[in-house]
């Protein structure tokens, strides 16, 4: 029986996230995918099915090859995809309200 | 920990909109805008030139390695202390395009204040292009962590 998934499920595991990264800059093979981890082919292989059934992921025919690819209009309704954009500003801010608060004191 | 920092990116819109409480009084949350020296602090950036008043301009280059990584300039439209700036940014070399900034600065107590940042693209495109920049950011440190761990095995 298959069991539904959910992009957030999808997204809780490392693997999967850090295949999402590198899918983010080009489309790939399964193997060339594979080549990037330590854990075994047909691992990777799972978490690309996992990645597929909840469409964060297009298969793309080409040729003899079949290469993965980001689908942005799923990954943009992941609310996770604004966290490195927010994570980015709130370290910034933290660095500003630390500096103010040692800025303060030396007054 | 939680982030306190909130971003909204409405579907279908140009704008982002990013919202942050400090524990500072919001005259020293505007001075951490209002002097180069601390920008350069919470930043991480050279300022270049900062002149913080109506008509003024300013310019941010951040390098590495001698290399220049970062550089960005825009004009200030708006300058008024402790309430808020008006102002343009552009990334040079960055597919964003200028974009048009709304800094509002709040008071909320005494030691208390709110920064409320609207930040308007030339499209929905470009917002996104803004957004995936870190996600990329991401990849490249992932790559280069990927070259460490390879070069380790020569």
């Amino acid at each position: 029986m298959k069991t539904r998934r959910d992009v957030f499920q999808a997204i809780a595991d490392p693997t999967r996230r850090a295949i999402l990264l590198l899918l983010a800059s080009q489309a790939m093979t399964a193997g060339a995918i594979a080549s990037n981890f330590d854990t075994a082919r047909p691992t990777v292989s799972k978490h690309l099915q996992i990645l597929t059934e909840c469409e964060l992921l297009k298969q793309e025919q080409n040729g003899r090859e079949v290469h993965y690819q980001l689908n942005p209009d799923k990954m943009k309704a992941v609310d996770d995809f604004l966290a490195p954009f927010r994570k980015m500003w709130d370290d910034r801010f933290n660095k500003l309200e630390s500096l103010m608060k040692s800025y303060k004191n030396k007054k | 920990m939680e982030q306190k920092t909130k971003i909204i990116a409405e579907d279908g819109k140009q704008e982002l909109i990013i919202t942050r409480e400090f524990d500072l009084p919001v005259e020293l949350l505007f001075k951490a805008y209002d002097k180069a020296e601390l920008v350069e602090q919470w930043m991480g950036t050279k300022v270049l030139k900062l002149e913080n008043k109506k008509h003024g301009s300013y310019v941010y280059e951040t390098s590495h390695n001698g290399n220049v990584v970062f550089r960005a300039h825009g004009t200030i439209h708006e300058f008024v202390h402790n309430q808020k700036i008006i102002r343009t940014f552009e990334m040079e070399n960055m597919p964003i395009g200028a974009q048009l900034e709304f800094l509002e600065f709040e008071k909320l107590t005494a030691d208390t204040s709110k920064l409320t940042i609207q930040i308007i693209y030339r499209s929905e495109q470009h917002r996104a292009e803004q957004l995936k920049l870190p996600f990329s950011y991401g990849i490249n440190m992932a790559h280069n962590k990927l070259q460490e761990i390879l070069n380790e095995f020569k």
